[in-house]
């Protein structure tokens, strides 16, 4: 199925190349700095001091280890195999954004940066990251999508409450690539004390390759504990994919496990066949360049790139992290996709059965396990990554189920 | 013809002992008939070289004037095929005035870069910019435009040190671009006097000439830097003449020659 093999998976080269992905696409005022985050953290990934930092934090500030859960109701319902949570979504600001901000802020205060920028979709990475700005006493910039500022407001006023300065973005059709192109602008203008705190798996080199690593924390633990609880690795890990941070945090620790099935979900929106109207990368999208890297993005014949649509604003983003393109590609890993309505009927579920109400996000995931926990049967294992929890998309669900306006 | 179009119009001028005026435009904006009237006028008002930008939906290294015009240009519906159609028509009538084609790197990977740089050559564009394609990523799409004799030319910035000069100038041609402020388009301005060494070594390590942009909105300050460059560009001040006056695109050609003659001017008396 893959030409991957155990223990030969080593992926970015020195060029932050996966494969034929990824790179270093970024405006020349940008290289310097560029480089110079990539020499900081190839310096304080082999140091373990940095590492004892992040893991003390992670421990005491965030709450880890995140509970690896079995979704026994859910698992009975749809009658196939044991479905897991990995439980991102009890992590300190409800979601695994905050696992990379942690490892970018320490990051960061190394590099000896005084200000902070980040770009943020749903606000889930923009309130990890005032969060820690907050903790370490740096002053923030989010820049956010004003149509995203408008659907996600309870998340603007956490950020807002820890002292973040939240810039709407009208350009284009103000959404999450919006907000990164206007953080682009804020950091080749102040180059000289501004550190970006991006927030997936996706970006420039060495963006993909560290916020996979700080992210991968979760499939590490995830391997723990199904040893711990099973005696044995699941026959399948499954995500929900935007950038695809938890993803591949998920994914990776999995990567060489042959007998591991990896699934990530896509956004389909309206539905693959409507033009512009789903986030699916992979499965809807073609190979070029964007936001310092090269990846499957939606676009049109003349390489413009689409806005696409999901319901859910962590994962309204038009590519994907290089690495997911890598894996795609290779066909180590496999991508299906779930529509709105798939998603919202998953978040209504889980609510229901399980008494947890997951993130938009994390319910496009949820909508595809029933059919992979039915492929691999009674005695198989699945473990799903939970990523973020519900509570900010409330006002939405509510919204399109016609019950009314909620004010959050 | 190509990239020696580049080379005779700098060593043409530096008999004359002047700067070149370049003037940047969005093609397709306000819309592909006027761009056309506006290329074809540029060189009387005393454009040296033209860049022409050709728009993307994510240009991330612009400010608002430049991000608006190229945002014009799609809702127009100006297609890549569109801009290389311009420069052929424009060739008609001019086979002297450089063009240079600027923009991201994402419509030319959509096109593949033999197929691009073909495409330029049998239009008659001379060179390329693309703002977010370090050398680093540089090879193929060089590559391409070499095998057909086009420049791939490079940026250098406030932000490269001499061993990143040293990177950035190897396998360029025609020119350097040098971005005068840390910055996005059309916003900072530059100071001349500041950035006087900067450029001497940029022109040092390349051998081939320089051209200062991104902080150049008046005569003034074009004058200042035509003292100490091998050329001004100026973008955001031709193409807020078109914003100011639309609906009227007709008003909007005529504000843009007009300005460009004054900064023609205003270079071609600096020194």
């Amino acid at each position: 199925m893959s030409d991957l093999r155990p223990n030969t998976y080593s992926q970015p080269d020195a060029k932050g190349r996966f494969g034929e992905f990824g790179g270093l696409y970024v405006p020349e005022t940008l290289m310097p700095l560029v480089l110079e985050l990539n020499a900081a953290w190839q310096s304080a990934k082999t140091d373990p001091t940095f590492w004892a930092e992040y893991h003390s934090l992670l421990k005491h500030f965030v709450g880890r280890p995140s509970p690896l859960y079995l979704a026994e109701r859910l698992t009975a319902h749809y009658g196939g195999a044991k479905i897991y949570f990995k439980r991102e979504e009890l992590n300190h600001t409800g979601a695994h954004k905050i696992n990379n901000c942690i490892g970018q802020i320490l990051l960061a205060r190394r590099m000896g940066r005084t200000r902070i920028i980040a770009e943020t979709g749903a606000g889930q990475h923009g309130v990890a990251s005032a969060t820690v700005c907050a903790k370490f006493d740096l002053p923030l910039v989010v820049y956010m999508g004003a149509t995203d500022v408008e659907r996600q407001a309870p998340n603007v006023f956490r950020m807002k409450l820890m002292g973040a300065e939240v810039t709407p973005v009208t350009a284009g059709n103000g959404t999450l690539k919006d907000a990164l192109n206007e953080a682009l602008r804020d950091w080749v203008t102040n180059v000289s004390d501004t550190y970006y705190m991006i927030g997936t798996a996706a970006g420039m080199h060495p963006y993909p390759e560290m916020v996979r690593d700080f992210q991968t924390v979760i499939g590490k633990e995830t391997r723990e504990q199904i040893l711990e609880q099973e005696g044995r690795l699941p026959d399948a890990v499954i995500a929900c994919i935007g950038g695809g941070s938890n993803a591949i945090g998920m994914f990776h620790p999995f990567i060489d496990d042959e007998g591991v099935q990896i699934v990530g979900v896509e956004a389909a929106g309206h539905g693959l066949d409507v033009y512009n109207g789903h986030s699916a990368s992979l499965n809807g999208g073609r190979p070029g360049v964007l936001h310092g890297n090269r990846t499957y993005l939606l676009q049109d014949d003349d390489g413009q790139i689409l806005e696409g649509h999901s319901i859910s604003a962590g994962l309204d983003y038009p590519g994907i992290g290089p690495e997911h393109a890598h894996l795609f590609k290779t066909g180590r890993a496999r991508y299906i996709t779930a529509t709105d309505d798939e998603a919202l009927e998953a978040f209504q579920l889980t609510s229901k059965l399980e008494g947890i109400i997951p993130a938009l996000e994390s319910s496009h995931a949820i909508a595809r396990v029933g059919e992979l926990a039915r492929e691999i049967g009674k005695d198989g294992i699945v473990v799903l990554n939970l990523s973020g929890r519900g509570d900010k998309d409330i006002a939405t669900v509510s919204k399109r189920l016609g019950m009314g306006g909620i004010s959050a | 013809m190509t990239v020696s179009r580049i080379d005779a119009r700098f060593a043409a001028l530096k008999t004359e002992n002047r700067a070149a005026f370049i003037a940047y435009i969005m093609a397709g904006d306000p819309d592909v008939d006027t761009t056309l009237d506006i290329l074809k006028g540029l060189p009387a008002a005393g454009a040296d070289l033209i860049e022409l930008g050709f728009p993307f939906s994510d240009p991330m290294a612009e400010g608002p004037t430049i991000q608006h015009a190229a945002e014009r240009a799609l809702k127009n519906g100006t297609k890549i095929a569109d801009v290389f159609n311009l420069v052929r028509r424009f060739r008609e009538h001019d086979q002297t005035t450089p063009i240079i084609l600027m923009g991201y790197m994402n419509p030319v990977e959509s096109m593949g870069y033999e197929a691009w740089a073909a495409k330029m050559a049998e239009v008659g564009a001379d060179g390329l910019i693309i703002v977010d394609c370090p050398p680093e990523e540089a090879d193929g799409l060089t590559d391409a435009l070499d095998a057909e004799n086009l420049a791939l030319i490079r940026l250098a910035t406030p932000t490269s040190d001499e061993n990143r000069l040293k990177t950035l100038v190897k396998r360029t041609r025609g020119f350097i671009y040098y971005v005068s402020v840390t910055g996005v388009t059309g916003v900072k301005e530059v100071n001349a006097e500041a950035i006087r060494d900067e450029v001497r070594k940029v022109q040092e390590a390349a051998q081939l000439p320089v051209a200062v942009g991104f902080g150049i909105r008046t005569a003034e300050r074009a004058a200042e830097v035509a003292r100490i460059a091998d050329a001004a560009v100026v973008g955001s001040a031709l193409v807020d003449e078109i914003k100011n006056s639309l609906p009227d695109s007709q008003a909007g050609k005529a504000k843009v020659l007009e300005k460009a003659a004054i900064l023609a001017q205003a270079v071609r008396s600096a020194r």
